[in-house]
């Protein structure tokens, strides 16, 4: 099934949260407004490989870039490794001493972060996501866990005004945490802090009172949070919709002489009325 | 004689319209205007006050269906719609992800009108670009709880399906509220 759209309406965070969270496999393709396009791929469900402007950049240049290599170190291998594939490139530098395993993978890791980290500033760029689409086997592939990806990038996110919209009345919303373990992602202090006050009782608004944050800060850490899928909104326990009251009341004054069973007859009727149009 | 109701809720241009025509015995009741809206120019005309379509049961049963007006200058309907209904469908665009975030804002405001059982149907399925209801769930961060169906609004058969599936619902509320 396709998936197309522009990030002006699905913004980052929530297409990797889908990608995440329904442990696809494929390439995202996604147009830049001066055509430096990002490709990232994906196989269930992590991040494996990104590359901005050209799918085809070779392992030196991305070295460079994240600055383990320096630009004539990458010349010179470059001319001595004729495949250029990242495999010989790798078995190059590590016969060489030139760079160690640790620092290629953190290297191609930075790399991989930067570009992603960009795009969460994107406001808009049409997006397609490939089903199933991997990176040519020579590529050096190293797969990150989206969790910390989406945490990170919505740290980043600086824009009140998307929070606000986002989540518009912290007096009206408490926190629920997932079934997601948190063993395995990366949280600030003040996100473990603000994790310790939740509660069916507790609105947002009073946990950024108790752990000292304005509406900002807690905004930023709630929304980095929710886009991990680490927790979800709920109304608080005892909270009282004002319009959700009446509506209910007059529901159930509608209710009134009509036993269980005479409910349920209706909606049993309707059932058989539908099946027969 | 008893009248139920379900609502038909849903963004601008999701089909709420021809759903509802997929199914009612009588021509759908419905006020359309021309748009005056460049940004909402995705059709020639939208509902400006409400659809309203008709299943009668039988001599003292009839179900009536409400569409929700398209347009957001008209969300003044949407409480007085909500009013006493049985259940309702909230309908989505698969093929806009622009209209995403209108259709939980509406889901949103539905929900918070009565705790009736609702469904998400996920129209324009036959379509090669739509997102798929799996997709769609977690695009809008819908309860596992809830159904997200398919649906093709001009497939009888498909807007059945939708129907009958929040009547289950409907049904599985009131035993659970029983036992």
């Amino acid at each position: 099934m396709a998936l197309k759209g522009n990030l002006r309406d699905f913004n980052t965070s929530q297409l990797l949260n889908l990608i995440n969270l329904a442990h696809k496999t494929g390439k995202l393709t996604i147009d830049g407004h001066d055509s430096q396009g990002v490709v990232l791929y994906f196989k269930d469900g992590r991040l494996i490989r990104a590359s901005q402007g050209s799918d085809s950049k070779k392992l030196t240049d991305i070295l460079v870039q994240a600055g383990k290599l320096s630009p004539d170190q990458a010349h010179a291998v470059n001319s001595r490794v004729p495949s250029n594939t990242d495999r010989a490139i790798g078995r190059y530098l590590l016969e060489h001493r030139l760079i160690s395993r640790d620092d290629i993978i953190q290297g191609v890791k930075d790399y991989m972060l930067n570009i992603v980290y960009d795009l969460f500033t994107w406001k808009e760029g049409n997006f397609v996501f490939e089903q199933d689409v991997l990176p040519d086997g020579d590529k050096l592939v190293i797969p990150l866990n989206l969790d910390n990806v989406i945490l990170e990038g919505s740290r980043r996110i600086q824009e009140s005004e998307k929070l606000y919209e986002e989540l518009p009345d912290l007096g009206s919303i408490a926190l629920k945490i997932t079934d997601k373990p948190l063993k395995d992602v990366k949280l600030t202090q003040d996100d473990w802090r603000v994790i310790s006050h939740i509660h069916p009782r507790n609105t947002v608004k009073q946990i950024a009172q108790n752990t000292n944050m304005d509406e900002f800060q807690i905004r930023k850490i709630v929304y980095g949070m929710l886009q991990a899928g680490l927790v979800e909104l709920v109304r608080p326990d005892g909270f009282v919709d004002r319009r959700q009251t009446p509506a209910y009341e007059r529901r159930e004054r509608r209710g009134v002489g009509q036993t269980p069973a005479e409910k349920r007859s209706v909606v049993t009727k309707l059932i058989e009325r539908i099946k027969r149009i | 004689m008893q009248t139920v109701k379900m609502v038909i809720t849903g963004p601008f241009s999701a089909g709420k319209t021809q759903f509802i025509s997929s199914v009612s015995e009588i021509d759908v009741v419905t006020t359309e205007r021309k748009i005056s809206s460049d940004a909402e120019r995705v059709k020639e005309e939208t509902t400006v006050a409400m659809d309203f379509g008709r299943i009668t049961v039988d001599d003292d049963l009839v179900l009536y269906l409400f569409g929700t007006p398209g347009q957001r200058r008209f969300d003044f309907m949407w409480e007085i719609l909500a009013e006493g209904m049985l259940g309702f469908v909230v309908l989505i665009d698969s093929v806009r992800p622009e209209t995403f975030r209108e259709a939980k804002h509406i889901l949103e405001v539905f929900r918070g009108y009565a705790e009736t059982p609702y469904v998400v149907a996920a129209n324009k399925q036959d379509l090669p670009d739509a997102w798929s209801p799996e997709d769609l769930r977690i695009a809008l961060k819908i309860d596992k709880n809830i159904k997200v169906l398919p649906c093709v609004a001009r497939d009888k058969e498909s807007v059945k399906n939708v129907l009958l599936e929040l009547l289950y619902s409907i049904l599985e509320r009131m035993q659970n509220e029983e036992a």
